[in-house]
């Protein structure tokens, strides 16, 4: 069997990379789940 | 049968290819969620179909229905059809995919979920529902099922360490888009809703639009690791766990397996049950609580129900990497049956908090079945095919996508017809779903490693 190979970085460029993949689906899907609490909070008033 | 090197594209595509998404040393296997979740969180706007229908319903009326605008029983056809292909169309494509790679693939899903709203806003402004159903339900449909399947193997190889965190870190989008879309759907339509006109065909072109765009990234974004590579500190169990299997078994010998089957009914009792209340959450809350949870109230409770069936996903198959997937899936059954089967007593005491509560945790388990069945394939057939037999595994949802809704119908028509009360009419369709679940229990508890003689020789698996 091949040795496995490590090759994992946690570079600047790769942080920034992260950073933006991460920013590119939280921020709808914050939006999205802060709406639907709004909406939630009536069923406790 | 082609191989993969056939599969390979000329011109223009040959950027979309497997060998040209391979990893480059460097490359952090944590690009990877959010390139899925920009396919799922996408295509989970299935579930947010819903906010189309009344507006579908007065297109020629505008402010009613008139004679010749669409019925609701009549849109109610294009959720279906896009469920159907979703089901047929991740079934057939799946050993496809397996061939030429998630890029192509989540392109291909792409197209065919933007162009299926695009060919949608022809249909409604032609008014010709046909080519709604041909657009959303069958070309959508297919995208629903090819960019469902499409990040799940690739996920599986960049994390042989948390095979279920990382699936249900996608599968999680598909739970949390309907988040995004409805309150999406609803501003876009009264932005281009005039006293002469609802804005459904114009919100249909944005949003295929800004999904089209939206899958794409996801396809740029996405890579497969090299051959041979392996996280940083991983070593692969050298004893492994009687259900997690060291070895490959091929998808059409899957099918030759008891496993399959096994695994098939699994995902439908679970998914039967929980479609089947989920899709009544609203009613049943209303009636077993009357004047205490209000309309509005009810639709803050489905909103609720979300957020839990999209939190379930990640947590219940990030679990299983701690616990085994057969102990999560008896969690599923056993906790579900105390809780299903316990709902009635809620209302009988009047207990608004512990039946959302109680709810809350049966939603959370409905996803938490969807995010953790590929990486339970994973542990019995292998990693290889998982892609593909995942694929025609996603038939049971689309069996349980009839089943769980036609029996609590059923069920509750039939006891209100013979004079059961509308807030006790719930607690005979709670026990049988109990039931299932009990079913459901017994497959899962029957789960035992495939036989040997299923498995790729190793002759084979290097061909």
């Amino acid at each position: 069997m091949a040795e496995a190979k490590h090759h994992e970085d946690v570079s600047d460029a790769n942080a920034v990379k992260l950073f933006l993949a991460w920013s590119f689906v939280g921020i709808p899907l914050a939006w999205g789940i802060y709406k639907t609490l709004a909406n939630a909070v009536l069923l406790f008033q | 049968m082609a191989t993969a090197a056939q599969a390979e594209s000329e011109g223009i595509f040959h950027w979309l290819d497997r060998s040209h998404t391979v990893a480059k040393p460097g490359f952090s296997r944590w690009l990877v969620p959010p390139a899925a979740l920009c396919v799922h969180l996408c295509i989970g706007q299935v579930y947010a179909f819903s906010v189309f229908n009344l507006p579908m319903t007065k297109l020629i009326g505008i402010t009613q229905s008139a004679p010749d605008d669409w019925k609701l029983t009549e849109l109610g056809w294009i959720f279906s059809i896009a469920i159907v292909f979703l089901g047929l169309a991740a079934a057939f494509t799946g050993t496809w995919l397996d061939r030429v790679g998630p890029r192509k693939a989540m392109f291909t899903a792409a197209l065919c979920f933007g162009g299926g709203f695009l060919i949608s806003a022809l249909g409604v402004h032609l008014h010709q529902l046909w080519i709604v159903y041909l657009g959303y339900g069958v070309v959508g449909g297919c995208g629903l099922g090819i960019g469902y399947i499409s990040p799940v193997k690739t996920l599986i190889t960049w994390f042989p360490d948390r095979p279920g965190m990382a699936t249900g870190m996608a599968i999680m989008g598909f739970g949390g888009g309907a988040l995004i879309a409805s309150p999406l759907s609803v501003w876009l339509m009264q932005q281009f809703a005039t006293p002469t006109h609802v804005g459904v065909a114009e919100t249909f072109i944005v949003l295929g639009l800004i999904y089209m765009f939206f899958m794409m990234m996801g396809g740029v974004i996405v890579r497969v690791p090299a051959p041979g590579w392996a996280p940083k500190g991983y070593v692969a169990p050298k004893q492994p766990k009687k259900l997690v299997t060291d070895q490959e078994v091929h998808v059409d010998q899957a099918l030759r397996t008891p496993q399959f089957y096994l695994l098939w009914l699994v995902l439908c009792l679970n998914v039967t049950a929980g479609i089947g209340v989920l899709g009544q959450a609203s009613a049943m809350s209303q009636e077993m609580f009357p004047g205490r949870i209000t309309a509005i109230a009810a639709s803050g409770f489905v909103g609720l129900l979300s957020i839990f069936n999209m939190a379930g996903r990640f947590f219940w198959a990030s679990t299983s990497d701690y616990i085994g997937r057969r102990n999560t899936y008896m969690v599923f059954f056993l906790l579900g049956i105390a809780l299903y089967a316990a709902v009635p007593w809620t209302g009988h005491t009047g207990s608004v908090v512990l039946f959302v509560a109680f709810y809350c945790v049966i939603i959370s388990m409905y996803g938490g079945g969807f995010a953790t069945i590929p990486a339970y394939l994973k542990d019995i057939f292998g990693t290889r095919y998982v892609g593909a037999i995942h694929g025609r595994l996603l038939t049971a949802w689309s069996a349980a996508g009839v089943f769980g809704p036609v029996l609590v119908n059923y069920i509750r028509e039939y006891q209100i017809d013979h004079g059961v009360a509308k807030a006790d009419a719930y607690s005979i369709t709670m026990y049988i779903m109990a039931g299932l679940l009990f079913i459901g229990f017994i497959c899962n508890f029957l789960m035992h490693p495939v036989h040997e003689r299923h498995h790729i020789k190793n002759e084979e698996a290097k061909a």
